[in-house]
């Protein structure tokens, strides 16, 4: 009874009442930008792991060639890329997986038959094959002098610094609201002080410390605050779940997956906490630094 | 237990409402602080009880000079200090035995020794049917009583009361000061603050006068 007991009736301020809405929000909006980081964040797992140790060979479409020619300077490169000692596995990309690559833009139906799609052959390099490929796209070169080499490399840069951006602009989203939350919190607890100031002058004049009454404070913050931080992390975790759901009807490869896994989850499930303890820091050096001044 | 020297006492820019103020209060005494209302007994209390500070002089409580004591050290010191008010100021979301308990549980006793002294101690002040009462439903001599309670309940050793019977009755008010007397005969230092001249008559103890911004000390009862 003693932890919790409080003697100032801090429960019926009408400043405090809208607190855990305010928290709320702010933690809804801060669960979303920590998603938002975390999503981008695997996702350029994904991109990275996906694309990591491979390589494309694009071979462009020649009129003077027949099928049957190209079909053998295809095999041909393919065992010669086989027998690289860098190189895992290798498969000629078939043109039904290139025309479902091309469905999300061009949709499905098939090409038209007067237009050729360039050959296309991946490469995936074993674990241990040099990073730089130099020497590779140097063999493959001379074996077909016009096949064009793709590392994804550049691609992978752009998009690796667009999903830091991403994490960057969540960051200051996060720190934003956390200032903002302090703030109310501030106000909140200033607010309290000049409303109960005649209960505390009393708690005061019976022996207490600030420290006593600062405690006070302190559990009602971390009460309001987790009660608005667990609200407004429920949300954005149905949000979502929501989101991820509508995603997945997209059906479209490139945008993130909104699915949180376990340690995701564990992390948004701190959030409240966080919330909580730094409500309850504020208002516990706002009541210090405010009585602090007094007699 | 009390030292005055000199003390004056002004708000703000303003002129000085007490000057020169000089006298002692012996452990065990009895005072009624005496004067007109807005006279300054509520300011001389203040400095008793430190929500005030001398404008000028020196006050010294158990042996302490204030002006020099930190901050961090007032609250030990206020614990030995019970104070009542014309107003009672009890805390409203709180029961007639949490009122009772809070110098208690502050000052950091077991809560099984809690709730023994305050429970006695209501029934000593003719509460014993109102402990789980809360302010609102108790009657003005019985909120009295709670606050009387409350500033007792720690054994102070100094007892200030601010027009304690202003808000109640007479026959409570007579009451009431049997009370304060009863704590006086235990030892402790009591300081009452009242303009009721017809109280101070009926009960034979020294008085602090405070007149044109004066304290005089009147060793025997003036005449009611």
């Amino acid at each position: 009874m003693g932890l919790l007991r409080s003697d100032l009736p801090l429960g019926g301020d009408g400043s405090a009442r809208f607190l855990p809405w305010i928290i709320g929000c702010m933690v809804y909006l801060a669960a979303l930008a920590l998603s938002a980081t975390m999503g981008a964040d695997r996702l350029a797992d994904r991109w990275r792991s996906d694309l990591s140790g491979t390589f494309s060979i694009q071979i462009p479409p020649n009129a003077s060639t027949t099928a049957s020619e190209r079909e053998r300077l295809l095999a041909d490169m393919l065992d010669a890329v086989k027998a690289m000692p860098e190189v895992a596995s290798a498969h000629v990309v078939s043109d039904a997986e290139k025309e479902k690559l091309l469905e999300p833009w061009l949709g499905a139906g098939g090409l038209p038959e007067d237009v050729r799609l360039p050959d296309l052959v991946v490469v995936k390099l074993r674990s241990d094959a040099p990073s730089d490929l130099e020497a590779v796209k140097a063999r493959v070169a001379g074996l077909t002098p016009d096949a064009t080499f793709e590392d994804h490399a550049r691609w992978q840069g752009d998009m690796l610094a667009f999903t830091h951006s991403i994490e960057l602009l969540a960051s200051i989203i996060i720190g934003l609201i956390a200032a903002a939350a302090v703030t109310t919190v501030i106000f909140v607890t200033k607010t309290g002080l000049s409303i109960h100031r005649r209960v505390i002058e009393i708690v005061h004049l019976v022996g207490a410390y600030d420290s006593y009454i600062a405690k006070q404070f302190l559990l009602h913050s971390m009460r309001l605050g987790l009660i608005g931080g667990i609200g407004g992390t429920a949300l954005a975790g149905l949000t979502l779940i929501g989101l991820d759901r509508l995603l997945g009807n997209a059906q479209t490869s490139l945008l993130p997956t909104l699915a949180l896994d376990l340690n995701q989850w564990l992390a948004l499930a701190v959030v409240p906490i966080a919330v909580s303890i730094v409500a309850m820091i504020t208002a516990h050096l706002t009541v210090l630094y405010v009585l602090g001044r007094d007699l | 237990m009390v030292l005055f020297e000199n003390v004056g006492v002004r708000y703000g820019a303003g002129p000085e409402i007490i000057h020169g103020a000089t006298f002692t209060l012996a452990p065990g005494s009895f005072h009624f602080l005496v004067g007109a209302s807005g006279a300054g007994k509520s300011s001389l209390l203040r400095l008793m009880y430190m929500t005030l500070r001398p404008s000028s002089g020196r006050v010294n409580l158990f042996g302490r000079d204030l002006d020099s004591l930190p901050r961090r050290e007032i609250p030990l010191l206020r614990r030995r200090i019970g104070v009542v008010f014309q107003d009672f100021r009890l805390l409203t979301n709180l029961t007639a035995l949490d009122n009772v308990a809070l110098p208690l549980r502050i000052a950091g006793v077991r809560e099984s020794q809690v709730r023994q002294h305050v429970t006695e101690l209501l029934q000593w002040v003719g509460l014993a049917d109102h402990v789980a009462a809360y302010p609102a439903t108790l009657s003005g001599g019985q909120q009295q009583r709670v606050a009387i309670a409350r500033a007792v309940i720690a054994r102070p050793s100094l007892l200030l009361a601010d027009e304690p019977t202003g808000n109640v009755d007479d026959s409570i008010g007579v009451r009431l000061m049997y009370l304060f007397e009863e704590l006086n005969k235990m030892g402790t230092t009591v300081v009452i603050a009242t303009h009721n001249e017809r109280l101070v008559g009926k009960f034979q103890h020294r008085q602090l006068r405070v007149e044109s911004a004066t304290v005089r000390l009147v060793a025997r009862p003036e005449a009611a």
